[in-house]
C-alpha cells in the first residue's frame, strides 16, 4: 500500500506566546513538524507495518521545511517530496491544494493522510480541496483507521460520538491529533533519515496555474480586546470572590 | 441587489443553528435564498422562510445524509450553474467546511474561512477575519465570483424576519460516483447533560488540570451550577477528553453568561471560541497567562484546591 502523508512546518506551538504592549503577539521563531501531521505520519507507519508498502511525505514550504520532512523520515517514513518556490510564499488554501495535488498525483497513492487542520492556520480547508482535486472520497476527522484490502474504514469523530465511514481506496483521510501517539525517532532512525531521499520539486515543474488569491487584505485593525478585570492571588478568599461574581451574574 | 445563497446545513434531519445565524446577516446583504439537502429539507425550508429566505431549494435524497461531502458539493455546483449567486455563505462547522472546500476546488476559486462578519461593499463582499494570532482583525475583500465565505458559529443572533419561502425542488440525481465515503453507522458516546452551546455557565479545563483524572472535579462543579464542561484543544489532543468537549476555533463556539477557564493559558485557538462570554473567570497558577488579561476575575492559584472548595461553596449557597 502506498501512503502519502502531507506535512507542514509550523511555528512551535510550545514556544512562548506573549501579548506585547501594543497587543501584538510575539512568538519565538522556532519551527517544527506540525504536531497534527506527526500523528498522521504515525498512523501511516502503523498501517505500513500492518499491511506493507511505502510512506511518502509531501510538503510545500520554504527550503527549511526539509527539517520537518527529515523529522518524519527519522520516525520511519521512506522518502520525501518538497515543493519549494519563492512564488508560493503566502499561497492560499486553493493554491496549496493544487500544488499538493499535482505532486501527489505523480505518486499514485492508495491513501492520502492529512491532519484535520494545521496548527498555525487552523482552518482545515486544504484537505477537502485536495480530495476534490485528486478525485478521491474524503474520510475525515478519523480517530481510528482500518484498512482491509482495497477498503478503508474510519471512525469519524462527531459532536456526540462517532460515525463509521467506509470507502474504497484510493481515498483521502484526515486524522485527529489523538489518533496515535507519535513515536520518538530512534538514533538509528535519525541516522537512516540522513540518507533518505527528499526530492525537490519546483513550482514550474508541476504545471499548476497560480490563479488569483482568494482575498485581498484591505486593512487590519486591532481586535476588540476584552478589558482586563481584576487579578487576585488566592489567599483563601478567592472562592468567596468567585461565588460573588457568579451571584452578580445571576447564575447562582 | 446581489444574490446570496446560504448553505443550510442539516444534521440528521435537523437544521443546525448556525444556518439561521447566517440568515440574520445574509438578508441584509441582498436577495437571500437557501439550499437544504437530505432528510428534513422541506421542514427546514419553512423555518428558513421565517428567517428571511425568499426561495429554498430542497432535495431530500438520503444520499445527502449517508455520504460525506460529495453529494452536497455536486448539488451546490449544479445550483451555482443555474442561479449564479454572487455570494455563497457557509457556517464554519466541520461538515460545512468539507462541502465548501470541495465546491471551491471544483469551481476553481478561493474561499475565505473563519470569518466573524461580512458586509457588502463596492459591488463585492468584505469579510472580517481574525488575523495575526487573533490580536488583529483583517478586512478581506473576496476576489472570486462567487465569493465563498465561511462564518464562525455564534457570529450573529438568529431572529425571525420574513415570511414564507417558495420551496423549489432541486432536480438532481446523486451520481453513484459521488456515493463513496459511506456513513454506515452512527454511534452516540456521550449524551451531554447540558449542551455546551446552550449552557448558561461553561467550565473548561486545560493542561493546568494536570491530567484526565482531575476532570471529574470539573463535572462536580458543573453539576452544582447546572453548567456544561468544555476543554482546550491541548487536552483534547492529549486524549484526556473527547473532541466533543473542545471549545475554540475548530471546536465549539460558546457565549455563556459565565465562562470559567480552569488551567487554560488562553491561546487564540481557544479564546476565539469563548471571548464573547458575558463574564469570564480564570483560574490559573500563572499570573502572566494571556487568559488573565481578558478575564473579569483572574485567580492566581492552584486549581486542584480551588475547584473543590468552590463546588462546596456553591452547594452550600444553593442549599443554605
Amino acid at each position: 500500500m502506498k501512503i502519502v502523508v502531507t506535512v507542514k512546518q509550523v511555528p512551535d506551538p510550545n514556544s512562548n506566546l506573549t501579548l506585547e504592549g501594543d497587543n501584538t503577539i510575539s512568538r519565538e521563531k522556532e519551527v517544527v513538524l506540525d504536531p497534527g501531521d506527526e500523528c498522521g505520519v504515525e498512523e501511516a507507519l502503523q498501517l505500513k507495518e500492518a499491511h506493507g508498502g511505502e510512506v511518502i511525505l509531501v510538503c510545500m514550504g520554504p527550503e527549511r521545511a526539509k527539517d520537518a520532512i527529515r523529522k518524519g523520515l527519522s520516525m520511519g517514513a521512506d522518502r520525501g517530496v518538497l515543493i519549494s518556490d519563492a512564488e508560493l510564499a503566502g499561497a492560499d488554501a486553493l493554491l496549496t491544494a493544487r500544488v499538493l495535488a499535482a505532486a501527489i498525483k505523480k505518486e499514485e497513492p492508495d491513501l492520502v493522510i492529512c491532519g484535520t487542520e494545521s496548527y498555525d492556520g487552523s482552518t482545515g480547508m486544504v484537505p477537502p480541496m485536495l480530495a476534490e482535486l485528486l478525485g478521491f472520497p474524503q474520510l475525515t476527522f478519523a480517530k481510528k483507521v482500518e484498512v482491509d484490502g482495497s477498503n478503508v474504514k474510519v471512525h469519524r469523530q462527531t459532536a456526540d460520538g462517532y460515525q463509521v465511514v467506509e470507502s474504497a481506496t484510493p481515498a483521502l483521510i484526515t486524522v485527529t491529533a489523538g489518533i496515535a501517539e507519535p513515536r520518538y525517532a530512534s538514533l538509528k532512525g535519525i541516522m537512516a533519515a540522513r540518507s533518505k531521499e527528499i526530492k525537490q520539486v519546483a513550482f514550474g515543474d508541476l504545471g499548476v496555474e497560480k490563479g488569483e488569491p482568494a482575498e485581498t487584505i484591505e486593512g487590519v485593525t486591532d481586535a476588540e480586546l476584552r478589558k482586563a478585570g481584576q487579578v487576585i492571588q488566592d489567599d483563601g478568599s478567592a472562592v468567596d470572590r468567585i461565588v460573588q461574581v457568579l451571584a452578580d451574574a445571576k447564575v447562582l | 441587489m446581489p444574490s446570496v445563497l446560504v448553505y443550510a446545513e442539516l444534521n440528521q434531519g435537523k437544521l443546525v443553528s448556525t444556518a439561521l445565524e447566517l440568515m440574520a446577516r445574509a438578508r441584509d446583504l441582498g436577495d437571500v435564498y437557501a439550499v437544504a439537502l437530505g432528510t428534513g429539507a422541506k421542514a427546514a425550508a419553512a423555518t428558513l422562510g421565517k428567517h428571511g429566505a425568499k426561495v429554498v431549494h430542497v432535495n431530500e435524497d438520503a444520499a445527502f445524509d449517508d455520504y460525506v461531502a460529495e453529494p452536497a458539493a455536486d448539488a451546490l455546483a449544479a445550483l451555482y450553474e443555474k442561479e449564479k449567486p454572487d455570494l455563497i455563505l457557509f457556517g464554519f462547522t466541520p461538515d460545512s467546511r468539507e462541502v465548501a472546500g470541495r465546491l471551491a476546488a471544483r469551481l476553481g476559486i478561493g474561499l475565505i474561512a473563519n470569518a466573524g462578519d461580512i458586509a457588502a461593499q463596492g459591488g463585492g463582499f468584505v469579510a472580517k477575519v481574525p488575523y495575526f494570532g487573533g490580536a488583529k482583525i483583517a478586512s478581506m475583500k473576496a476576489n472570486a465570483k462567487p465569493a465563498i465565505v465561511l462564518i464562525r458559529p455564534k457570529s450573529f443572533e438568529a431572529s425571525e424576519k420574513g415570511g414564507t419561502a417558495e420551496v423549489k425542488q432541486l432536480d438532481l440525481a446523486v451520481a453513484d460516483g459521488s456515493k463513496r465515503a459511506h456513513i454506515t453507522e452512527r454511534v452516540v458516546e456521550a449524551s451531554e447533560k447540558v449542551k455546551l452551546e446552550d449552557a448558561k455557565v461553561v467550565i473548561s479545563g486545560g493542561r493546568g488540570m494536570g491530567g484526565p483524572q482531575n476532570f471529574p472535579m470539573l463535572e462536580e462543579l458543573a453539576n452544582a451550577l447546572g453548567a456544561a464542561v468544555g476543554a482546550s484543544r491541548a487536552v483534547v489532543d492529549a486524549g484526556w477528553v473527547p473532541y466533543s468537549m473542545q471549545v475554540g476555533q475548530t471546536g465549539k463556539s460558546v457565549r455563556p453568561g459565565v465562562y470559567i477557564a480552569v488551567g487554560i493559558s488562553g491561546a487564540m485557538q481557544h479564546t476565539v471560541g469563548m471571548k464573547t462570554s458575558k463574564v469570564i473567570i480564570a483560574i490559573n497558577k500563572d499570573a502572566e497567562a494571556p487568559i488573565m488579561k481578558m478575564a473579569d476575575l483572574g485567580v492566581v492559584g492552584d486549581a486542584l484546591k480551588i475547584v473543590p472548595a468552590l463546588t462546596a461553596a456553591v452547594k452550600a449557597k444553593k442549599h443554605g
